[in-house]
């Protein structure tokens, strides 16, 4: 158990490392960085100034050296735009962006279970049918599309629901919190729920392939031959068996719910990470989009890694020896 | 049906689809056409898809305006409501967008731009990905485990994410949507090809091949391709459908295609302004156009997922 949890860390850092010579080495080959900082009229001495201050005046290795030991350090550099540590700035907003994804994440699996258990437990009922339109719908359906009609829907024509922003907040314990208002609630409503429909339909296919699947197997059999009511069977004996790989898929998906809040932040002006993110890429601000990205990257690789030692102390199916794909 | 007689059946619907004439029985395609037609839902889905791509292959000729001829188009008439009389005399069914454009017009060439992006970019990261996937299949050992790795990387990352950092660092333009469209896709192809080749690769008919004293490539080519086709016009059509809809989604937060390449994500990031004040067409309409074109090409899809695929068959 050990060398395997020592062989999945090693991995988890190679994958880091990977991306930080990827991020490095993809800024480097786009252009010399000194052009956006300097003002358009800045004199031959000024552009060299710059070039020295940031250190682009040395060979690439000793640059990417630096960068590599500044980002150990998790120094990702100084945002062109807003002056501050990029690193500080990105945290600041995060937040913001994780109660969005909780809140998607919660949803997804508050809808989606019961409708995919009953899609699966009824298949011929005409409204599983629906479900399934539904889910089909979900996933094909652009994020940012069904952001836009639910802001023409709930906000433009019904005025039922705020389109814009976050509502008033709160410092917890320098959490910046929008969780204990009912205003914050409303604001957080349609861009949780834009962002969690595709998790929704993936919720629901799981949910429902589950319930077919364990519906047929010799434990639910026994349980209704002795007589359990059908209330037990699914929630005890189905609900149970199912949610061991609902929960892993979505441990995974939790980061391309962070991933896909870019899309839902702009729409909703959610001032999270990933409106940051987009701001910086339309400003050329690099040392945000870096910071982001290896924010980004760290998470992920973090999250594979809990799930997979959690899946393989959970399920000893799973083979701790070669994991060979 | 015996198992043997279910696998003979897919096989000749794979070899009708790559339309190697010589080999495929006629029959074998029109079994394939009729089990696709035996789906209600699917055969909308084609409906959609081919009045989506006639309607964007003869723009030119049906749209009532040149959205794009600066001659033909007056900034009075902008903004005007769905079925508006332009200035010029004909009706804009549709409405105006914010510069006096006739909206069906402009969806008609945003469909064009957004469907030759979709499948330009699936076609090329087809060729790479079949090509990558059949030489990691065929060699194995550490070019496979290699290749494997690069693949496994990139799909642990959402494909949101991995274009618009592609597009932070490329910039905009048509020709950088579609290397960053087709960096998100290959591995996905890769993935796929490799699945089913490393099945045919342990077959007798490739031992035959070699045997033979035929080369590598052509093995791999004219012999395990053709076989593992299948489950690649499946993957074809969902990332034709979703790498349309990533390029609209990436034109609408504006980091996708410029204002001189209206595609339909273009068109819906300019009404959205418009949208909080009640003029909803300017963004609805061409999100519908969107809609229809990434559902009807998912029914497709999903239809052809189940002919196709040999163990899903009854």
């Amino acid at each position: 158990m050990l060398a395997f949890i020592l062989r999945r860390l090693a991995q988890a850092v190679f994958v880091v490392l990977a991306m930080v010579v990827i991020v490095f080495f993809g800024t480097y080959v786009v252009g010399d960085p000194v052009w956006m900082m300097v003002p358009g009229d800045a004199s031959q001495a000024e552009v060299e100034e710059v070039r020295r201050t940031f250190g682009f005046d040395k060979p690439v290795y000793m640059q990417f050296l630096a960068f590599l030991g500044d980002v150990m350090r998790g120094d990702f550099g100084r945002s062109y735009v807003h002056g501050g540590s990029a690193f500080g700035l990105i945290i600041a907003r995060m937040p913001a962006t994780l109660e969005l994804a909780i809140a998607a994440l919660v949803m997804a699996i508050v809808i989606g279970i019961p409708l995919g258990l009953f899609a699966g437990l009824k298949p011929d009922h005409p409204a599983s049918r629906s479900i399934m339109a539904v889910s089909i719908l979900g996933f094909s359906l652009p994020t940012f599309w069904v952001g836009l009609m639910l802001i023409m829907l709930f906000s433009v024509m019904l005025g039922w629901l705020p389109a814009t922003g976050r509502g008033p907040v709160i410092s917890i314990l320098g959490w910046e919190t929008s969780m204990f208002s009912l205003e914050g609630w409303r604001h957080l409503a349609l861009p949780a729920f834009n962002l969690a429909l595709l998790k929704i339909s993936l919720v629901i296919r799981l949910a429902r392939a589950g319930a077919r699947e364990a519906s047929l197997q010799d434990y639910v059999k026994f349980a209704r031959a002795k007589g359990l009511s059908p209330r037990r069977i699914v929630g005890v004996h189905i609900l149970k068996n199912i949610l061991i790989p609902i929960v892993t898929v979505l441990g995974l998906e939790f980061g391309s719910l962070v991933a896909f809040s870019v899309v839902t932040e702009t729409i909703f002006a959610w001032p999270g990470m990933g409106k940051l993110l987009l701001e910086s890429i339309q400003r050329l601000d690099r040392p945000m989009i870096v910071a982001y990205v290896m924010v980004v990257v760290i998470l992920f690789v973090s999250i594979n890694l809990i799930v997979d030692l959690l899946y393989s102390a959970l399920d000893p199916r799973v083979s701790v020896g070669e994991s060979k794909a | 049906m015996s198992g043997v007689a279910k696998k003979k059946d897919a096989s000749g619907v794979v070899e009708t689809n790559v339309s190697i004439v010589k080999v495929a029985p006629e029959s074998g395609f029109r079994r394939f056409a009729n089990r696709f037609l035996e789906d209600r839902v699917a055969v909308v889905g084609l409906i959609l898809v081919t009045i989506v791509a006639l309607l964007a292959l003869f723009a030119p000729l049906i749209a009532p305006q040149n959205p794009y001829d600066l001659a033909k188009v007056d900034i009075m008439d902008s903004r005007q409501a769905p079925g508006a009389k332009a200035l010029d005399g004909f009706t804009m069914w549709l409405g105006s967008d914010g510069v006096g454009r006739d909206l069906l017009s402009g969806i008609l060439y945003g469909l064009r731009i957004s469907l030759m992006v979709g499948f330009l970019s699936g076609l090329i990261a087809a060729f790479i990905g079949l090509a990558v996937g059949l030489i990691a299949a065929y060699f194995g050992g550490k070019i496979e485990s290699a290749i494997m790795r690069l693949v496994d990387l990139q799909l642990s990352l959402p494909s949101v994410l991995v274009a618009l950092i592609l597009v932070a660092l490329l910039g905009k333009g048509i020709d950088k949507i579609i290397i960053a469209l087709v960096m998100v896709q290959w591995a996905y192809y890769a993935r796929t090809v490799r699945g089913s080749a490393l099945v045919e690769r342990r077959k007798d008919y490739v031992e035959a091949a070699r045997s033979l004293g035929l080369s590598h490539t052509r093995t791999m080519l004219k012999h395990i391709l053709p076989n593992c086709l299948a489950p690649v016009i499946v993957i074809a059509t969902v990332q034709t459908a979703h790498a349309i809809s990533l390029e609209a989604t990436l034109s609408f937060l504006g980091v996708g295609l410029p204002q001189t390449e209206p595609s339909l994500g273009v068109l819906i990031a300019n009404g959205f302004q418009y949208m909080l004040s009640g003029k909803y067409w300017i963004s609805v309409f061409p999100g519908f156009a969107l809609l229809i074109t990434i559902v009807g090409i998912n029914l497709v899809g999903d239809r052809l997922r189940d002919v196709l695929n040999p163990r899903l068959e009854r």
